[in-house]
């Protein structure tokens, strides 16, 4: 079976990574998979308010996920969030939260703002991998990066990273997962559609797969920002 | 410390320099991306200095309105999400966003930018619906001039989507018939500090003005929409004079789009 824009089940969209995009946040980052764009800003250590929902033990890790009006391919979104936007705010939050350490940052927040400034499915795994990338980038202390990925199933056939005509014309069933490398633990975990449990498993193994690739694009475009702002320095220097 | 702010700015004013070493009517750089977002009929992204917009337009069929039954709808709306600026919260569009939109959409609506009688498909029954949204990705000043050269050009190279036989839209696919326009207004805002005019402000500079004036003006430098804002009252020379400023830059800003 070829698919609908002639990949290779197991082959991912083009992925382009860079981090550094929102000047005034603490930390950010794009990520852009086919036809997908999500950006991720990240603000704080800051206070938490209203105060009641301070921890003196330790800060809150804050997930908020938005699709711009105009990302969509359909009707323009209204804006203002809704039941879906809220859900993935959440399992966002849970997907990232294991790697994220705030013992060190008591009675604060820190906010993670996703956008997606263009849409074609796998919104909210670009939006988590951007997510990652944006915190690292604030120096926030993590154990690890968050890589996430959706992986389809479609006429008896896996396949990897999604677009839209394949979720929403052909009714491939959807599966967002997110992989943590140094845990090797799934910390998001969603199903749209039927699947056996033989071929969840293969799903998730190739899934984990492809994570890593990602994972590397992730580490890649850290690198590259922190290495052109040594030079800069350098440059300064002298 | 606001008062101290205030006199550090204006003692450099005094010396014709700006906080971050501009002369008064200068601009920072501007740059202008038309067709940033793939998916929308119409799309730009605009940068001045820091502060980067985006504006996406889509249409949709929609009724007209009972007072303009032979006219399209037109609307714009700005979103100032959290992730462009730390002062901004989640929530419903608060003032400084409404009072964007309303600019903005105030010069589009009333140079006429738009033919909106050619928007009708049906009298009273059928009309395109041009929607305009403004999103700020960092906002760091001046998102009125900013977000109303993004509204512009993502109406200039907006197009329309193709309609089945059955009269429904088919966002996947679009035409290339462009949206009649007959104007291209230029918004300019221009601030009072003290006895000074500048123009393109940065946020400390719009945390301290007196007053400011938003003119939008046509190609034939004609005025078609003017917002005054500021807490501070304006002399007629004074308003003269900013509306020549700001006939001045628009010329400018003209060439970018």
């Amino acid at each position: 079976m070829t698919r609908v824009d002639r990949r290779k089940n197991e082959e991912l969209r083009p992925i382009t990574a860079k981090v550094g995009v929102i000047k005034n946040a603490e930390g950010s980052a794009m990520l852009k998979i086919g036809g997908t764009t999500a950006i991720a800003a990240v603000y704080g250590p800051r206070d938490l308010y209203p105060r009641f929902k301070q921890d003196p033990k330790k800060g809150l890790l804050r997930c908020d996920y938005n699709m711009m009006p105009f990302s969509g391919h359909g009707d323009r979104v209204r804006p203002g969030g809704g039941r879906r936007s809220k859900e993935i705010s959440m399992v966002t939050q849970k997907a990232i939260n294991p790697v994220i350490d705030l013992k060190n940052c008591p009675n604060a927040v820190v906010d993670v703002f996703i956008e997606l400034t263009e849409t074609d499915a796998g919104t909210r795994c670009a939006g988590i991998t951007a997510a990652a990338m944006a915190l690292a980038d604030a120096g926030i202390e993590m154990k690890d990066l968050v890589i996430a990925l959706s992986v389809g199933m479609l006429d008896g056939e896996l396949l990897v990273d999604i677009n839209g005509k394949e979720d929403c014309e052909l009714g491939a069933t959807d599966i967002p997962i997110a992989y943590i490398p140094s845990m090797d633990k799934i910390s998001l975990l969603q199903i749209d559609g039927e699947i056996t449990r033989e071929d969840l498993k293969k799903a998730l193994e190739v899934g984990k797969k492809k994570c890593l690739e990602i994972y590397e694009i992730q580490k890649k475009a850290l690198k590259q920002k922190y290495s052109t702002a040594n030079k800069t320095e350098k440059v300064k220097s002298k | 410390m606001t008062k101290d702010k205030k006199e550090h700015i204006l003692k450099a004013l005094k010396k014709g320099v700006r906080y971050d070493g501009r002369k008064l009517l200068e601009y920072r750089e501007v740059k202008v991306e038309p067709g940033f977002v793939h998916g929308a009929e119409g799309s730009a992204k605009v940068t001045i200095g820091d502060t980067e917009i985006i504006a996406g337009v889509k249409m949709a069929l929609e009724t007209p309105y009972p007072d303009t039954p032979d006219k399209g709808n037109l609307m714009v709306n700005a979103e100032l999400r959290p992730m462009s600026n730390p002062e901004f919260e989640s929530g419903p569009p608060g003032e400084q966003a409404i009072e964007l939109s309303r600019v903005v959409d105030r010069g589009i609506r009333e140079s006429k930018a738009i033919d909106q009688e050619k928007l009708c498909l049906e009298k009273g029954e059928k009309v395109w619906s041009v929607m305009i949204d403004l999103v700020p990705l960092n906002a760091s000043g001046n998102l009125f001039d900013a977000g109303s050269l993004a509204a512009i050009t993502a109406l200039k190279n907006a197009v329309f989507p193709k309609l089945t036989e059955e009269g429904i839209i088919n966002y996947d696919e679009k035409t290339k018939e462009k949206l009649p326009l007959q104007k291209e207004p230029i918004e300019v805002t221009v601030l009072k500090i003290g006895e000074f005019f500048i123009v393109d402000p940065l946020p400390e500079e719009e945390e301290q003005l007196d007053a400011r004036l938003t003119v939008a003006i046509t190609a034939d430098n004609k005025i078609c929409a003017v917002q005054k804002g500021g807490s501070e009252p304006l002399s007629i020379t004074e308003i003269d004079t900013m509306v020549g400023i700001a006939q001045d830059k628009s010329k400018e800003l003209r060439k970018k789009i």
